[in-house]
């Protein structure tokens, strides 16, 4: 169990090192996957929520950590 | 008019059809010709999966390096071999399976899956050249493992020339593997989703092979491969072809097609020139976050 735990642990740590930037990411993505679904808005929009919203969370992410680096 | 190279990603998919090598070509559509920015995409493929995999390999390596100097190179390899083993067993089952699964799902997922990856690479890379953590020692992580194998009393160690060292299988099997599937995670994502598996997977070995090679002339850690710039090329790398893949599995039609992964490449890097400009300017001075060690 403890294996299995690990294993599970190692595969998402490939893909999430901080839980708030892969959220944001995750919840970028499934609006843009929504709007382009259902043709709420245009394809060119839809590419601005995704580069924008994705490059927007990466630099917010960052720009936090340096600011709140308490050591 | 095509420029003919001496090597062509996209020739050799097409002799190995020809030959009759069918697992993973399945994923490469048939009708698709060789084209400029075919050879263009199968090429950033190799360096990306190139680049990535090195990065990969270096931490693999540094571990088995560490295993075989303190316990012995036999139970040192032999944990590499069985890692390697469960690796290619793992290519066998999802390279299959990737085919069945349809494009636009793929896309999406793959490319959801890419742009966390990237994403994940590039903070990391970003926090390093600002200051903010410190930079990936694998010298240092060489010493640890070192001490960690060597130096603790209380672990019995098995003379190397006449007993198996569970410990150091084990070791040597788990860095392998973990590395190990973090190379296929890449291989694939860069590959399945445009039927460039081959492409990618010749540059996941190439990078193998020469760190292995450059390892084994060495007897050290490859401390002076430069992982942060490595990681940020990667990082930018993977991000932009996450973004494109997600957003054409979601229906989106890019603007100059498969060119636009160089816009997001642009995009990616100029954004992370100016969080790390940011980031320097915030961040308190003096201060360092460590985390230092296998922080990937």
């Amino acid at each position: 169990m403890n294996i299995v735990a690990r294993t599970m642990r190692g595969l998402v740590g490939l893909f999430v090192d901080d839980g708030t930037l892969a959220l944001t990411l995750i919840f970028v993505l499934a609006a843009v996957g929504a709007v382009a679904h259902y043709g709420a808005i245009g394809d060119a929009l839809a590419m601005a929520m995704l580069v924008g919203g994705s490059v927007g969370a990466l630099l917010v992410n960052v720009i936090r950590a340096a600011a709140t680096d308490k050591r | 008019m095509r420029h003919e190279s001496a090597f062509d990603p996209l020739k050799i998919i097409s002799t190995l059809r020809s030959a009759g090598v069918a697992a993973p070509l399945a994923l490469i559509p048939a009708g698709k010709g060789p084209s400029m920015i075919g050879s263009i995409h199968a090429w950033s493929t190799i360096v990306s999966a190139f680049l990535a995999s090195s990065v990969e390999a270096v931490e693999a390596l540094t571990v088995v390096l560490a295993v075989g100097v303190v316990r012995g190179w036999r139970s040192a390899l032999l944990g590499t071999l069985a890692a390697l083993g469960l690796l290619i067993a793992l290519v066998a089952i999802f390279g299959r399976a990737l085919g069945q699964v349809p494009i636009s799902l793929l896309q999406l997922v793959v490319g959801a899956l890419l742009l966390l990856f990237g994403m994940r690479w590039l903070r990391k890379a970003m926090l390093r050249s600002a200051g903010v953590i410190e930079l990936h020692d694998e010298a240092a992580i060489y010493q640890e493992e070192i001490h960690a194998l060597g130096g603790n009393s209380a672990v019995a160690r098995a003379d190397p020339r006449t007993a198996w060292d569970p410990i150091a299988i084990v070791t040597a099997f788990k860095a392998v593997t973990l590395e190990g599937v973090e190379v296929i995670v890449i291989v694939i994502a860069l590959g399945a989703v445009q039927g460039l598996l081959v492409p990618a997977s010749l540059g996941a070995l190439a990078a193998c092979v020469l760190v292995v090679g450059a390892g084994v002339v060495l007897h050290r850690p490859l401390a002076r491969v430069p992982e942060n710039s490595l990681k940020f090329v990667v990082g930018i790398l993977m991000s932009a072809f996450g973004l494109f893949w997600f957003g054409e599995g979601a229906g989106l039609e890019w603007p100059y097609a498969d060119a636009a992964i160089l816009g997001l490449m642009a995009i990616l890097a100029v954004a992370s020139w100016l969080g790390i400009t940011i980031a320097k300017r915030v961040r308190p001075t003096g201060k360092r976050v460590s985390m230092r060690g296998r922080t990937a």
